[in-house]
């Protein structure tokens, strides 16, 4: 790896100096995310199915009076059989100034986490594509995934948001 | 102490605009052989205002050009200048002007000085042209304004002004003397009714006087003489072959307080007299000034107060403020909805009194709505203003006659609607002027009157709107369009009735028009004003009799934001159809589904045949009917097609409030936007058009009947 790289890393590493990740579970995984992007968290209720549509898009829900779209991330990364009862947790997501629900198996606990406790995500090794992670969080024994959510959300991947040039 | 005016040119931009607005639509109403003087007035006032702001803003540019306009106005109202329809033009061209220049200081578009240079040309040529023709009048305002007007200087360059104030505070009063001695030297006194007059002898101009008390107080308000007690009066030795628009603008600005008041006539005589009696003709001014001054007072207030209670009926919101307002309520009659279907199963008995309190809730919340839908309502005329123009110009570019005439103009749409049908409507008024009606000799011809009459109307029926541009011209050429139609290889045929054949020229690229002039005639427009009115859930008609004239009626639903839906059934979920359109639905009975191989199903109603379209298969969605003659098929049509959309079941039909998909996902094929049940659930709201158009794209060949 060269230096660029390593350094690259550090600045990226930098950005998140001292922020606070809400820590969710998908399959045995441990998943960090930026709680600012964080509007609520809310149980899964009953959706409104879109059809044609990824299935991972589980539909729409109603959050007082704004339509939003939910996905569930168990679908998208392949995690065993979804299912839905009264422990199931939608976070919603505020995503440059859209709003997105998202279906994960529990959510633990928010930690700060500093540079030097995040170290740069490996090339492979994890469920997601890496352009969508900001690094590894370790934190004692836990180690918690860092996902660029910003960047997930709005790529075309997740095919949540019309690309304008599309 | 610097103030950021900025923050203040957005205000300065609406109001100019609104008064521009104000004054073209009085110009193009204006008699010109015999102007309404509250009309002038207006205009007038509309200028002033406009100047006024300008100067406060520094935009010099436009200063200038109101400047003209206003001193031309001014001397117009007062009678001194007979108006004529080439003044009308002038204005109208200087009130293009004025928007140009607007436009350039609001969004910084380029402004065209040569057309600004013209305008002032034209109407500097104009107020010296009219002089000559009133030389009665003209001899005497340049005497009289120049003996105000001309500084009475004595040796020292000094001059010495009277300066009457208005009623105010003693505190400004003090103010304004300490400000006005820095000019020179003052002395104060007192009128009987308490006002005070200033005597001042300074070298500065009366501009720097006006615009040391304009800080306080109004200038207009304020009366300023020549006194000529001091210096020896000159008035001989003024220039006495000052130019008459130099002599009447500077007659305007500085002794607008004199003559701008109602006593202006027993005034004026007193200051000819002067002329001949200097000396006299001083104090004579200034005893006549007094109650002349009072009576302007009155006269202000008066109109100050009518402006301001026309203020005060309206307020500027932001659409945003609006908007939101609108969505809260939205949310307030879906949560009301929720209580209601909640408390539904309560024994009545049991509950009465709280199920009274939730009727009068129902009752207060549909009221709120009502009246918050209302405030988005905007009257037909803001559309309807700006057409009077266009017509005008128009008419005159092509050499034909033509009267127009607005109904209906206070009739309110849904303000979204309003902006989105002015380029749809400016369209088809051009058609109109353009190929509708005449000239003047064709219609002399066929015994018609030479002016051509274009009515432009607008009425609610039920709840739709319906907008109809209407011509008593020629009429739409029926053998034209179906020969032009077989050129352009459109399946026509000689028998079609006559509404069929009118609609092909809503077809891409149709125009009839011999000619292609830069109005009209390119066939580019009629389909786009189609397509613009269906995208905002409105139809398009149109009646033509030939040699009678055409009228194309618009009808267009009163919002966007409400909808009549059927909410229909398929599955376990639950989709909205906006009502305008369903037209039946019905249980086929199985001998009338026909299978076309490897085309689907078509149902026959009533002798036609109908492709059927089953939403489980397009949406994906297990049905609890598979065959139509156990569910229920929905007759819709939209784009003149008609199809049967196979569905389980009806549930009802209900108001739902609008709400759009994209603001937080994408568009999505077939679903026009969503909705938020009683039950605090979401349901989808169908798009007709599109689900047509993809059952044709499924059945490539269209079904016949």
């Amino acid at each position: 790896m060269s230096y660029s790289t390593q350094r690259q890393a550090q600045t990226e590493a930098g950005e998140v100096a001292g922020k606070e990740f809400l820590a969710f579970t998908l399959g045995k995984e441990e998943y960090g995310i930026d709680i600012l992007r964080v509007q609520e968290i809310r149980g899964y209720e009953p959706v409104t199915r879109i059809a044609n549509v990824p299935d991972f898009i589980k539909g729409v829900v109603n959050l007082r009076g704004i339509i939003v779209p939910v996905v569930d991330m168990r679908i998208k990364l392949n995690l065993g059989t979804p299912t839905y009862d009264q422990f199931t947790v939608v976070i919603i997501l505020s995503i440059a100034g859209r709003v997105v629900g998202m279906v994960v198996d529990s959510v633990s606990d928010v930690t700060t986490l500093s540079p030097d406790q995040v170290k740069p995500a490996p090339e492979m090794g994890t469920t997601f594509d890496s352009d969508y992670l900001i690094g590894l969080g370790t934190l004692n024994e836990r180690m918690l995934i860092l996902v660029d959510i910003d960047k997930l959300m709005s790529s075309s991947e997740m095919g949540l948001i019309e690309k304008i040039a599309a | 102490m610097t103030i950021d005016m900025s923050q203040f040119y957005q205000v300065f931009f609406d109001e100019a605009d609104e008064l521009l607005a104000e004054m073209e639509k009085l110009l193009l109403a204006l008699d010109v052989s015999a102007p309404d003087s509250e009309d002038l007035n207006a205009i007038f006032r509309a200028a002033h205002s406009i100047k006024g702001g300008a100067a406060t803003f520094a935009f010099n540019d436009i200063t200038e050009v109101t400047h003209m306009l206003e001193s031309l106005l001014d001397r117009i109202r007062k009678g001194e200048m007979a108006l004529t329809p080439e003044h009308v033009d002038a204005f109208l061209v200087s009130k293009d002007v004025l928007t140009m220049q607007m436009d350039g200081h609001h969004h910084g578009s380029s402004v065209d000085q040569n057309a600004v240079g013209s305008v002032c040309q034209r109407l500097k040529a104009l107020s010296l042209g009219s002089a000559a023709d009133t030389p009665a009048l003209a001899a005497a305002v340049p005497e009289s304004a120049r003996f105000e007007a001309a500084p009475v200087a004595d040796a020292d360059g000094n001059c010495s002004f009277h300066i009457e104030l208005p009623d105010v505070p003693q505190r400004d009063v003090d103010a304004l003397a300490a400000e006005l001695g820095l000019l020179g030297t003052i002395s104060q006194e007192s009128l009987a009714d308490k006002r005070v007059v200033f005597t001042l002898t300074t070298p500065e101009s009366q501009d720097s006087i006006v615009a040391i008390c304009s800080f306080v107080l109004d200038p207009d308000d304020l009366k300023i003489t020549h006194g000529g007690a001091e210096g020896s009066l000159q008035s001989s030795g003024a220039p006495t072959g000052l130019p008459f628009t130099g002599a009447a603008q500077t007659g305007t600005d500085a002794a607008k307080p004199s003559a701008e008041d109602p006593g202006y006539g027993i005034f004026e005589l007193e200051k000819t007299d002067a002329v001949s009696q200097p000396a006299v003709a001083t104090t004579a001014a200034v005893t006549a000034g007094a109650p002349a001054a009072e009576a302007k007072n009155f006269g202000r207030r008066a109109t100050d107060k009518e402006g301001a209670s026309q203020e005060s009926s309206s307020i500027r919101v932001g659409i945003e403020k609006v908007d939101q307002l609108i969505n809260l309520v939205g949310e307030l009659v879906i949560t009301q909805a929720m209580i209601e279907q909640r408390i539904s199963v309560l024994d009545p008995i049991q509950y009465e009194r709280l199920l009274n309190s939730v009727g009068q809730l129902t009752r207060n919340t549909r009221d709120l709505q009502e009246a918050v839908m209302s405030i988005r309502m905007m009257p037909m005329d803001y559309v309807f203003s700006r057409f009077p123009r266009m017509v005008r110009d128009l008419a005159g570019k092509l050499g034909k006659k033509v009267e127009f005439v607005t109904r209906g103009a206070a009739t309110e749409l849904d303000k979204g609607l309003i902006e989105r049908i002015v380029d749809p409507l400016t369209h088809l008024v051009r058609n109109s002027v353009d190929h509708g009606i005449e000239k003047p000799e064709k219609r002399r011809a066929s015994n018609k009157s030479e002016t051509g009459r274009l009515t432009l109307s607008a009425a609610h029926q039920g709840g739709n709107i319906v907008i109809e541009v209407s011509d008593d011209g020629g009429g739409l050429s029926r053998d034209r369009i179906l020969a032009k139609a077989k050129q352009q290889g459109l399946p026509v045929s000689d028998t079609m009735p006559d509404a069929d054949v009118w609609q092909l020229i809503f077809a891409p690229g149709f125009s009839t028009a011999e000619v292609v002039t830069d109005v009209s005639g390119r066939g580019v427009g009629m389909d786009v004003v189609k397509r613009n009115i269906t995208a905002m859930g409105g139809t398009v008609d149109i009646r033509s009799v030939p040699g009678a004239g055409t009228t194309i009626a618009i009808s267009l639903p009163l919002t966007l934001a409400i909808l009549d839906g059927m909410s229909v059934k398929v599955g376990e979920e639950v989709y909205i159809l906006p009502l305008g359109y369903v037209i039946e639905s019905l249980q086929p009975a199985a001998a009338d589904v026909k299978e076309i191989a490897g085309q689907g199903q078509v149902v026959k109603i009533r002798g036609d045949y109908l492709p059927l379209i089953p939403l489980y298969q397009i949406f994906a969605i297990e049905p609890n009917f598979t065959d139509p003659s156990q569910g229920i098929v929905v007759i819709l049509e939209a784009d003149g097609k008609k199809a049967a959309l196979l569905v389980d079941g009806l549930v009802g039909q209900q108001q739902v409030v609008v709400k759009n998909l994209e603001s937080n996902f994408r568009k999505v094929a077939g679903i026009s936007g969503a909705t938020i049940l009683g039950d605090g659930g979401v349901s989808l709201i169908l798009d007709v058009s599109a689900l047509l158009r993809s059952s044709r794209q499924l059945n490539a060949d269209p079904v016949f009947s």
